[in-house]
């Protein structure tokens, strides 16, 4: 039995040993069922047709693509689960890991991959591609490895019972070498995935004759360039010893004086990168980043509304199409009711104030609602603007389904801006107005409130928050970051459609809010990288990432709510209930937490 | 003593100010429907006969969003979050009905025996729907019963993303049209009058039969009565002796049947599913269920009959009264409109009981 002892507790002398525990990994109908539902999983996105698209993509030319890697990291990850010890219970004995635990790996590998196998010989026997479409002919040949039908399915049980048996065996590296190895794949694969961002960074640098070597003419990476880089980064990894400290230890020891002087130097080298960046990447990565700039400014705004002030916005986008419109009307002279024909300049300031004010009125009626009902209800806010910009009554002033056409390009001074590696900067710039906003926000006054508010609204309000207007100002801020992204995205596209507002794109902001880290403005840069950087340079994603966003959102709640790179002070606010919740106690008060985090 | 005075003062001033401008809402809202109805009664453009339409149309869509209703708010009832893919549960149901369908269609049983079709139809809908159902449960839901309210809901509303493309992927994204059935192709007449069209007599009366079963199932069995008893207290119930697991788990298959049926009748009305028809079915479910009253189960199913109806007869009445060209356009404005007045002026719905703040 699990005791949990509090901490009075004196050790117990002698560890009882139970002998009828198990203290092995290796427990066969655990690896049974484990390899069943990787085996699902496989049939699943077989399929979906994941297998079949993501073979588009060559990672190593000839032997490798993208299709085979998601294929065989199923068996893989399912025999490194079914290879991990039982949980480690107090008064036993340590388990530790034996040879014979990898049979637990290659049972999971081989039962998932029969599953595969009786996939292939079930479709044409029952004619499933009638039912699910993606079960054509080049899935069948790609899972049999193209080798014909019974000696290919051999082959890929074999394959399936290696990986999984391999994936269990890596619990038996010492952890250095294990942690290197699997470092120097995930790079070898990163590089080969990223492939057009290396090769334009390299073309950038005036490094092109580098690239030739690396990649073959077909894509993907030479099989000589994947066996030297992965040398060199497993040489690296296990030559180089870590320090113990990192960067921010470092940091932190520095005498003032000369914490300014690096500050000062970090901040004129990011200048420095972000004037450069556009030129050396080339229009396409540019484009990439204008996007992932405008989602960052919506994240840094819902970062504000969910993060900071606990507030579920599912209808965020609304703010957004406000501010395009609003930017679209004033600028666009084939506007059709009311054309000021301003400058995207002077519009700004009319941007801040219809945004300002679609915050006031979706804020005003939804100030007495929590959670769940706050969501449905501004996700109903969402639909009624999408549906209304659509429809032929506002058609007068909005353009109805047409939309508004031919916004001009944004003027600074005699130039005006409109290719991608142009746009690059003003985005620039207000990603960096946003995130100081941001920034300063967080640790002051209303940001303490509206954390205060998040962790419990009646406490708040009795420690003389005035919840009206910190409710109100959290959604206005948060809309007035999202009409800046508006207005920027309408005259980068240059005309709008209510058809790109829809809930997909509100969920887009918090799938990259989540994965980031809630109230984390480190979180919010990654997450947006992540979720819409990559999809934008991995095109055979583009079909499947709502699926990820869907799944991520999943998991990343099961795993790790509190996001990839979290704020350090709510990482420790999550751990320190859950560690409450361990031993049954209510959480309390943490001791005085001394302002910043 | 003065002070005290002062920030009472300035807390009522304030209370009043914001209850002054929900009031202005709330006459507003009023009048705007009271007036487009006067419009359009006075001008009498519609006849008898589109009045009978428009009403049997409203009862048959809203007895589909009862159905699905009654899958979130018996969830919310024990669960208390937004299962936002109850909506994919209900697609589910239909997709696979559609499969049984049509492969009935080409073989010709379709034709030569159609009650039997039907039923092995609603059969096949609903045993997809409740094991989808009691599947997310279990991989989705049961890990985070005790985590906090957001994570639950944001949760439902990944799986909700990614089951829509799971199903997009496997089944592609085409619109699927269910063939018609010959029992229901025509209308039920009456000396020589078109009473109702017999697609929409068999959605209202088999969505009254289970709403029926299940309000015997609920009221009258001993696991009904687990069942609210879960819904009334997870932890007493559980001191009392109830598996509170295992009354959660009917509890989604119990939503995820209903979804089924929902699904095969959803398409008798609209004929065509494909893989995104569940979400605004869904969310205009969920908008039946809070307005019936969330965790009510007559609150439910009258909640959806009420949005089902407002929805035939609000474009074409208020709206077209008001002056707004082509109406129909917002029709699903109608219903998202009518969400959030419920929720801001009474939470509770029309049959719940008062929801205390930590429940709302």
């Amino acid at each position: 039995m699990a005791v949990s002892r509090s901490p009075g507790t004196p050790a117990l002398e002698q560890p009882i040993v139970i002998t009828a525990f198990p203290s092995s990994a290796f427990d066969i109908r655990k690896s049974i069922r484990l390899g069943l539902i990787a085996g699902l999983i496989l049939v699943l996105i077989s399929a979906m047709g994941l297998v079949e698209s993501f073979d588009d993509r060559m990672l190593i030319d000839p032997i490798l693509s993208l299709g085979y890697v998601l294929l065989f990291l199923v068996p893989l990850l399912v025999g490194h689960i079914a290879g991990r010890l039982p949980p480690l219970l107090e008064g036993m004995p340590a388990p530790e890991h034996r040879p014979r635990d990898v049979l637990g790996g290659l049972v999971s590998g081989t039962v998932a991959s029969i599953l595969l196998a009786l996939l292939v010989i079930a479709t044409p026997v029952f004619d499933l591609r009638t039912l699910f479409i993606n079960l054509s002919p080049t899935l069948v040949g790609l899972l049999t490895l193209n080798q014909g039908l019974a000696s290919g399915l051999l082959l890929l049980v074999a394959i399936g019972a290696t990986l999984g048996t391999i994936g269990s065996a890596l619990h038996l590296l010492p952890d250095k070498w294990r942690s290197a190895l699997v470092k120097s794949v995930t790079w070898v694969l990163g590089i080969a995935l990223l492939q057009d961002l290396v090769l334009q960074l390299l073309r950038g640098l005036g490094l092109s004759f580098a690239s030739r070597l690396i990649f073959t003419v077909t894509g993907g990476l030479s099989i000589p360039a994947t066996v030297l880089i992965f040398g060199i980064l497993l040489g690296a990894q296990l030559s180089i010893k870590t320090k113990g400290e990192s960067l921010a230890t470092r940091f932190a020891r520095l005498p003032d004086s000369r914490k300014r002087r690096t500050l000062y130097a970090a901040g004129v080298l990011l200048l420095v990168v972000i004037v450069v960046l556009p030129q050396i990447v080339g229009p396409y990565i540019s484009e990439v980043l204008d996007l992932v700039g405008l989602f960052l400014l919506m994240g840094f705004g819902l970062n504000i509304v969910v993060g900071l002030a606990g507030l579920l916005d599912l209808g965020y986008v609304a703010f957004f199409a406000v501010g395009a419109y609003t930017m679209a009307v004033l600028v666009s002279p084939s506007s059709p009711g009311f054309a000021p024909q301003l400058t995207f300049w002077l519009a700004l300031p009319f941007v801040v104030g219809t945004a300002a004010l679609a915050g006031i009125l979706v804020g005003l009626p939804v100030l007495r609602m929590r959670g769940d009902y706050l969501a449905i209800v501004t996700l109903g806010f969402g639909e009624i603007a999408r549906l209304l910009a659509q429809s032929d009554w506002l058609k007068p002033f909005l353009g109805g389904a047409q939309g508004i056409l031919r916004i001009p390009n944004i003027p600074v001074g005699p130039i005006e801006l409109h290719t991608p590696p142009q746009l690059f900067y003003p985005i620039a710039a207000f990603v960096a107005l946003a995130a100081y906003t941001s920034w300063r926000l967080q640790d002051s006054r209303i940001g303490r409130a509206w954390m205060a508010m998040r962790e419990d609204e009646d406490v708040a309000e009795a420690m003389g928050i005035n919840i009206v207007t910190t409710k109100l100002l959290a959604f206005v801020i948060g809309a007035i970051l999202a009409g800046f992204s508006g207005a920027i995205f309408a005259m980068k596209i240059g005309s709008v459609f209510p058809h790109s507002f829809n809930l997909i794109f509100s969920l887009t902001v918090l799938v990259i809010i989540i994965v980031g880290g809630l109230g984390s403005l480190r979180g919010v840069a990654l997450g947006a990288l992540v979720i819409v950087g990559l999809p934008e340079l991995l095109r055979e994603f583009n079909e499947f990432r709502f699926l990820f966003y869907g799944i991520i959102l999943v998991v990343m709640m099961r795993l790790k709510p509190e996001g990839l790179l979290p704020r350090a002070r709510r990482a420790r606010e999550i751990t320190e209930e859950e560690r409450a919740q361990d031993v049954g106690m209510p959480v309390t008060a943490t001791a005085a937490d001394p302002g910043g985090t | 003593m003065a002070a005290l005075v002062d920030t009472l003062r300035e807390r009522a001033v304030r209370f009043s100010l914001l209850s002054f401008l929900l009031w202005i809402v709330r006459i507003g809202a009023v009048a705007l429907a009271v007036w487009g109805t006067l419009v359009t009664l006075s001008s009498g453009v519609f006849t008898a006969a589109q009045w009978k339409d428009f009403l049997i149309f409203g009862l048959a869509q809203g007895s589909v969003y009862a159905l699905i209703a009654l899958g979130y708010s018996m969830v919310y009832g024990v669960l208390r979050f937004i299962n936002f893919a109850h909506g994919e549960v209900f697609m589910s149901g239909s997709m696979i009905g559609f499969f049984v369908a049509d492969s009935m269609a080409q073989s010709g049983f379709w034709d030569s025996s159609p009650i039997a079709a039907l039923g092995i139809v609603l059969l096949a809908s609903m045993t997809t729907s409740t094991l989808l159902a009691v599947i997310l449960e279990r991989i989705a839901y049961r890990p985070l019963r005790d985590s906090p309210r957001l994570v639950p809901l944001i949760t439902s509303l990944g799986m909700s993303f990614a089951l829509q493309n799971i199903f997009r992927g496997l089944f592609g994204a085409g619109i699927k049209t269910y063939p018609v059935s010959p029992l229901l192709d025509g209308f039920i007449t009456l000396g020589g009058i078109n009473l109702i069209h017999k697609s929409q007599a068999l959605v209202i009366g088999t969505a009254l039969i289970f709403m029926l079963g299940l309000y015997l199932f609920v009221e009258r069995t001993k696991t009904g009565k687990a069942m609210r008893a879960v819904a009334e207290d997870k932890e007493i119930a559980s001191l009392m002796g109830i598996d509170v697991d295992r009354i959660i788990v009917i509890t989604f298959a119990v939503g995820g049947l209903l979804a089924g049926v929902a699904g095969v009748l959803y398409a008798q009305v609209f004929r065509q599913v494909n893989f995104f028809t569940g979400f605004i079915p869904g969310i205009k479910a969920f908008t039946a269920a809070v307005l019936g009253g969330v965790g009510n189960i007559v609150g439910a199913m009258l909640g959806g009959l009420v949005l089902g109806l407002v929805e035939s007869f609000g474009p074409s009445i208020v709206l077209a009264g008001l002056g707004i060209p082509s109406p129909h356009q917002l029709k699903d404005a109608v219903a998202f409109v009518v969400l959030v007045l419920v929720l801001i002026f009474r939470p509770s719905g029309i049959l719940g009981e008062r929801l205390s703040r930590e429940k709302a």
